[in-house]
């Protein structure tokens, strides 16, 4: 489903602030995978996820998705493929607009938009019928602007969104991150419904290793731009936190002792 | 004093009402092009200064030549969209700040209205020897005709901004990164939005120059600040009056009242003897105003001298 041969990406070469946030990383996704993306800050979680969507291009390698190569595609021209969810609760809906007009743009993704009603009565139902399976009380909503939701709200509608066309792939960013336990519960919870029912293939960034071991079928650990651990299956199943964090101090461990081969 | 006073008279003023409603008209359809790059795309485009007066040279340069003032009236719009393009290429195609861009267009604009009006600084179109959609002449029909355009302009507005297309313009001025995750082509929906507007604004130009008679190279100087006060007057008066039933019909209509309400207030000051050459200060001072009273509204709400108060045990 997802093909990523050998992609890199440096941000600000030749500059101080160089940074090599990508190196020659490879990752191949079946076909209903359900992948959690761990690894400490500056590990490149999020820059994999952004190269995947195309908010830049990399530097080489190549992307396709569903056999398609996306590589030379912008974000929006990808969109088609991709449903997104972000980290920042207000990133993945337009506040000024109403419940339903956000959904009915998610509708339209990847399909030519033209003088045709933005939102038809017609799919007025369809998209209450989904709202109920989130159980927040916003299908009685509709109109209201989507400024007005709360946070876990407004995230649990962006996912919404970003399945309601199903998605070759849905990648999301630690998208449970800025909310409060409970809620982010709840979310998580909607999000493994809806990958489980629409058989989808889905990236998860998560900081919480716990729901890293606790949902999808295959864990991957990201350490300064690489993949430094790839698990799945039955050794996913029976992974313990405590031999994460031992992966996660053997990478990071690794690095000190360099530090302190260039010192002495 | 009393002599001054005495020298104003209040049937005149009512006499001069009329007109500034007509004019007020035409402004409202010029400042739903601004409400729709200001208020729906989140920029505040200046090319309209320039807009303006091509609409104006284009429609009376047209008439003049023996065409008929609606497709005069016509190629002014497709002027002011073109011109709109330009800004929005200049901004997406070529990263210029979307301000500056406008300012660009706007500057070169003054020399493409000279051409347009065979390098003269004002070209004149008497309704005595021409055919027009409406003069100050004759005020009540221009009222009607205004009317009802800036009528059907709000209805096709109101409907394309249902549309698809619209709703993505719509969704980039709000959430930009959201629009392009939906497969929105952000700087299409730009252009589109930038062209639509001032394609309103030349519109508007090319009325107003009918109105008055003559085209101007000047007539569109500070179009963008009578604009804004004519949107800022609709919204504040339409929220006062329709509080949270104001829906997006409602704004559109409440910028024309706005634009109406401009000119009433302009009528006004020239029949108290202001100079008028005063009221382009009057008019900045009202929309630095308007356009601060949120930000203090926001301000008074969570001001560190408000937290000081506090901590000192002064309360409210």
């Amino acid at each position: 489903m997802l093909e990523i041969k050998n992609i890199s990406k440096t941000f600000n070469p030749g500059t101080i602030n160089e940074k090599r946030a990508l190196t020659n990383v490879s990752l191949t996704l079946n076909d209903g995978d359900f992948v959690t993306v761990i690894g400490g800050n500056g590990a490149g979680k999020s820059t994999l996820l952004n190269a995947i969507a195309g908010v830049w291009p990399v530097d080489s390698g190549s992307i396709s998705i569903d056999g398609q190569d996306v590589t030379g595609l912008p974000d929006y021209r990808r969109a088609k493929l991709i449903g997104r969810v972000f980290q920042d609760p207000m990133t993945g809906t337009a506040a000024t607009m109403q419940i339903d007009e956000n959904l009915a743009l998610a509708k339209r993704r990847g399909r030519r938009r033209g003088l045709r009603w933005g939102v038809t009565q017609a799919e007025r139902g369809e998209y209450r019928e989904r709202l109920k399976l989130l159980n927040l009380g916003l299908e009685d909503r509709m109109t209201s602007k989507v400024g007005l939701l709360s946070g876990g709200q407004r995230q649990a509608l962006t996912l919404l969104m970003a399945t309601l066309q199903k998605p070759k792939l849905l990648l999301l960013d630690e998208h449970t991150a800025a909310l409060d336990p409970k809620t982010a519960e709840k979310v998580l919870n909607a999000t493994e419904r809806i990958i489980d029912e629409d058989h989808l293939t889905a990236l998860m960034i998560t900081h919480n290793m716990r729901d890293a071991i606790a949902h999808g079928n295959r864990l991957i650990m990201m350490h300064e731009g690489h993949i430094i651990f790839d698990v799945s299956g039955e050794d996913k199943k029976n992974l313990k936190v405590s031999q994460l964090l031992e992966k996660f101090e053997e990478a990071a461990g690794e690095e000190f002792s360099n530090d302190r081969m260039m010192l002495s | 004093m009393a002599a001054y006073f005495a020298s104003l008279n209040p049937l005149d003023l009512l006499g001069r009402f009329p007109a500034g409603i007509a004019q007020g008209l035409i402004w409202g359809m010029m400042a739903l092009g601004v409400y729709i790059t200001f208020r729906l795309l989140d920029i505040a485009d200046l090319s309209v200064d320039g807009t303006f007066s091509t609409g104006g040279a284009v429609t009376v340069m047209l008439i003049l030549a023996g065409w008929n003032p609606w497709a005069a009236l016509a190629m002014a719009f497709l002027a002011g969209l073109l011109a709109g393009a330009v800004t929005g290429m200049l901004h997406t195609l070529l990263g210029i700040p979307a301000i500056l861009a406008g300012i660009l267009t706007q500057y070169a604009l003054y020399s493409v209205n000279l051409l347009i009006m065979a390098m003269k600084a004002n070209q004149a179109v008497s309704v005595d020897k021409y055919v027009l959609i409406l003069s100050g002449r004759t005020v009540p029909l221009a009222i009607w005709v205004g009317g009802i355009m800036a009528a059907v302009l709000i209805i096709i507005l109101y409907i394309f901004f249902g549309t698809e297309v619209g709703s993505a313009i719509r969704a980039t001025g709000c959430n930009e990164q959201m629009a392009k995750a939906q497969g929105i082509n952000i700087s299409m929906m730009k252009v589109v939005g930038l062209a639509l507007s001032n394609a309103i604004v030349a519109m508007a130009g090319g009325l107003a120059a009918q109105y008055s008679g003559f085209a101007d190279v000047n007539s569109g100087r500070g179009s963008i600040v009578i604009g804004l006060a004519a949107v800022i007057i609709g919204e504040v008066l339409g929220e006062a009056v329709m509080g949270k039933r104001l829906n997006f019909l409602g704004r559109l209509i409440f910028v024309v009242i706005g634009g109406i309400i401009y000119y009433l207030v302009y009528t006004l000051v020239l029949w108290l003897k202001i100079d008028s050459n005063l009221m382009k200060m009057f008019t900045a001072i009202i929309v630095a105003i308007f356009l601060a009273v949120p930000y203090l509204k926001g301000q008074r709400k969570s001001s560190f001298s408000r937290a000081a108060r506090n901590a000192r045990g002064e309360g409210k």
